[in-house]
């Protein structure tokens, strides 16, 4: 028997009703995401991955199917219950960062827990272990303006762990980034992943896919594909 | 999110546009500093009344000259001295309701005490007098009969006047002063009774006329200015007012059809009205600042709507990282209570001082009562939890994937 996964979405639809015209973004979707994984979801613009982010972190619903975090059907919690899930279970990567420009590094990282109730000198403790694991301690007390996008995407990232989340949802993270800052932040994600944080990427770059063992591609909506290509890396292919 | 972390976040958004939550709350302190201000002038009113009507005593009925005809020719009210001795006598022992009255003359002199002098009034009169104010003395005593009757050379001090003449811890009770030459010795200093009332000298009847007023052409012996009168119960005055009015028509031998040549008059009634009229006044005025209040808030609705479009993303991202509804409603209900707030306590302070100047500028009494400045604050309390919340449920009902995808 195995262990309940982590992510689990059934027969997911999502559509849209805007003006009186429908839009199915998400049709009949299904697959599952166990603890420790990382996966890559993969597409074109307007494949649907944005939607299927947003159902993943909690931020919508389906239609029609169901999404569950750890064995529980999110469309049957209350709207606060899901708000605090994602304040403690999901930590959510932007591709254009998403920082409070108004706050600095430190208190954009505590932020999450004090939706929590977390006290504020834990936050900043915690915030400070953060900045820490991704490398950005010395620049706590800069603000986002002051960073540049690779700093401000590794204090993001440390504001998505703060609250040692279920799952780190990633949506384009090396988007606005030139590819070497690219490569250091997909480095980061290897390495939290290393140590057993679960990680749902979304890109529409093959590059960054091929650096994760499990690729979920969508198209129209609809999931074309489900690849798990352990054989592409190094250890696994020496190991086999 | 506590009420606490929700002030902080205020503050701390508040504090990054100074100028524009200075602004934003200008209304609400114009609003509460002239609440709090018209509260203290009114309030100062009302209070310099109920002195005046404290000082003048309980049932008290006034009785001063009316019009009087001389060869046709209609004079002046109080031109004539109308009223006499024979009068207060007459009220005293034929109207049974009133249980003390006294005549008084009156006029204004400087008292010399060694080497201090002071400008103040001189009030001929009886014992009576004392009796209807219910004014009691701080020490000495009132006057003796044969004072009364013999013109004796006494006084007695309003509280005002013993403060000028003499050095505090000085007892004036014994030593002589001098009013127009004339040695009078104090015999009595009275209460306090209010600073409008405290300054003035009392002199025996009898000695105010023999020795201050014995040359003045309109004073025959038996004059005197006007009468004070107690009415023993609230419920009889007006009874005692028309028994003096017709005993008096009788000894003035006035016919019927004619005007009376004195007049009957209820000083706390009329003082009470007027009471009424600063009420009525302060009320208007605390109602019109109230519009400023509106205007106030109707000022932080606006901004804070445009605050909420302006942060929309904000909302968005708070509301990904976790943040529930309600964690943001809180939020934006707290920024419009901090600015109300704030302004309010700006507003309080700004009342104050305006009112203290007021007060010195024009020499108004004013009163600054904590009932007031609670009211204002509580307006402004009112007016950020009224208008603030309209924005912050605004915000608050923002679709978290909508906000997100705004620049």
């Amino acid at each position: 028997m195995t262990a309940l996964p982590l992510i689990s979405l059934r027969s997911v639809s999502r559509t849209y009703r805007t003006d009186g015209i429908a839009v199915t973004a998400v049709r009949n979707v299904s697959f599952d995401i166990a603890q420790g994984e990382i996966v890559a979801v993969m597409g074109p613009s307007g494949s649907g991955k944005s939607t299927l982010m947003n159902m993943i972190g909690l931020l919508d619903l389906p239609s029609e199917g169901a999404v569950h975090l750890e064995g529980a059907n999110v469309a049957e919690l209350s709207e606060d219950r899901r708000s605090s899930l994602r304040a403690r279970s999901i930590g959510f990567v932007f591709q254009s960062y998403n920082l409070l420009a108004r706050h600095n590094a430190i208190e954009n990282v505590a932020l999450p827990l004090v939706y929590c109730g977390v006290s504020r000198a834990e936050r900043l403790a915690r915030a400070e272990r953060s900045l820490q694991a991704v490398g950005m301690l010395h620049r706590a007390h800069h603000f986002p303006r002051q960073l540049s996008g690779g700093e401000q995407q590794r204090v993001a990232i440390a504001r998505a762990l703060i609250a040692s989340p279920l799952i780190v949802l990633a949506d384009e993270p090396t988007g606005a980034l030139d590819s070497r800052t690219g490569a250091e932040i997909l480095a980061l994600f290897a390495a939290l992943n290393r140590t057993g944080q679960t990680i749902v990427m979304i890109t529409h770059d093959p590059g960054i896919a091929t650096q994760c063992r499990r690729t979920i591609r969508l198209h129209d909506g609809e999931l074309v594909s489900d690849e798990t290509v352990a054989e592409l890396l190094p250890r696994r292919s020496v190991a086999s | 999110m506590t009420m606490l972390q929700g002030f902080q976040i205020a503050l701390h958004a508040l504090r990054l546009n100074p100028l524009r939550s200075f602004l934003t709350m200008l209304g609400i302190v114009i609003g509460v500093a002239s609440i709090v201000t018209v509260f203290a002038i009114g309030s100062g009113a009302q209070l310099r009344l109920q002195e005046q009507i404290r000082s003048i005593g309980a049932n008290v009925l006034m009785i001063t000259p009316g019009a009087v005809y001389q060869g046709g020719v209609r004079l002046k009210d109080g031109s004539k001295l109308t009223m006499t001795e024979g009068d207060v006598q007459a009220i005293l022992e034929q109207i049974p309701e009133i249980q003390a009255a006294a005549g008084s003359l009156a006029g204004t002199a400087q008292v010399i005490h060694e080497g201090k002098n002071w400008n103040t009034t001189i009030n001929g009169t009886t014992t009576g007098h004392f009796m209807v104010r219910d004014w009691q003395l701080a020490s000495g005593r009132y006057f003796s009969g044969a004072e009364e009757s013999g013109a004796g050379k006494v006084v007695i001090l309003g509280s005002t006047v013993a403060r000028e003449l003499f050095a505090p811890g000085d007892d004036p009770i014994g030593a002589q002063i001098r009013i127009m030459k004339v040695p009078l010795e104090v015999v009595g200093v009275l209460d306090r009774k209010g600073p409008a009332q405290d300054d003035v000298a009392f002199v025996p009847l009898s000695t105010a006329k023999l020795r201050f007023l014995g040359s003045a052409s309109n004073i025959n012996r038996d004059s005197v200015a006007y009468i004070i009168a107690k009415v023993a119960a609230d419920g009889q005055m007006a009874g005692a007012r028309a028994e003096i009015e017709s005993l008096l028509r009788q000894r003035h031998r006035i016919p019927a059809g004619q005007e009376d040549d004195f007049k009957v008059q209820d000083p706390a009634a009329a003082m009470e009205a007027q009471q009424g009229a600063i009420r009525t006044v302060a009320l208007l005025l605390v109602a019109i600042a109230s519009v400023s209040l509106l205007v106030g808030g109707i000022s932080i609705m606006n901004v804070m709507i445009v605050s909420v479009t302006e942060r929309t993303r904000e909302i968005g991202i708070r509301r990904a990282l976790g943040g529930r509804m309600r964690d943001i409603r809180l939020q934006f209900l707290c920024e419009a209570l901090v600015l109300c707030l704030l302004g309010g306590a700006i507003g309080v302070a700004g009342g104050i001082t305006l009112s203290m100047t007021v007060a010195r500028m024009a020499g108004w009494v004013t009163s600054i009562d904590g009932e007031a400045i609670g009211l204002a604050l509580a307006f402004s309390i009112a007016t950020g939890l009224i208008f603030g919340f309209y924005p912050a449920h605004k915000a608050s009902r923002l679709s978290p994937i909508e906000a997100l995808k705004t620049e």
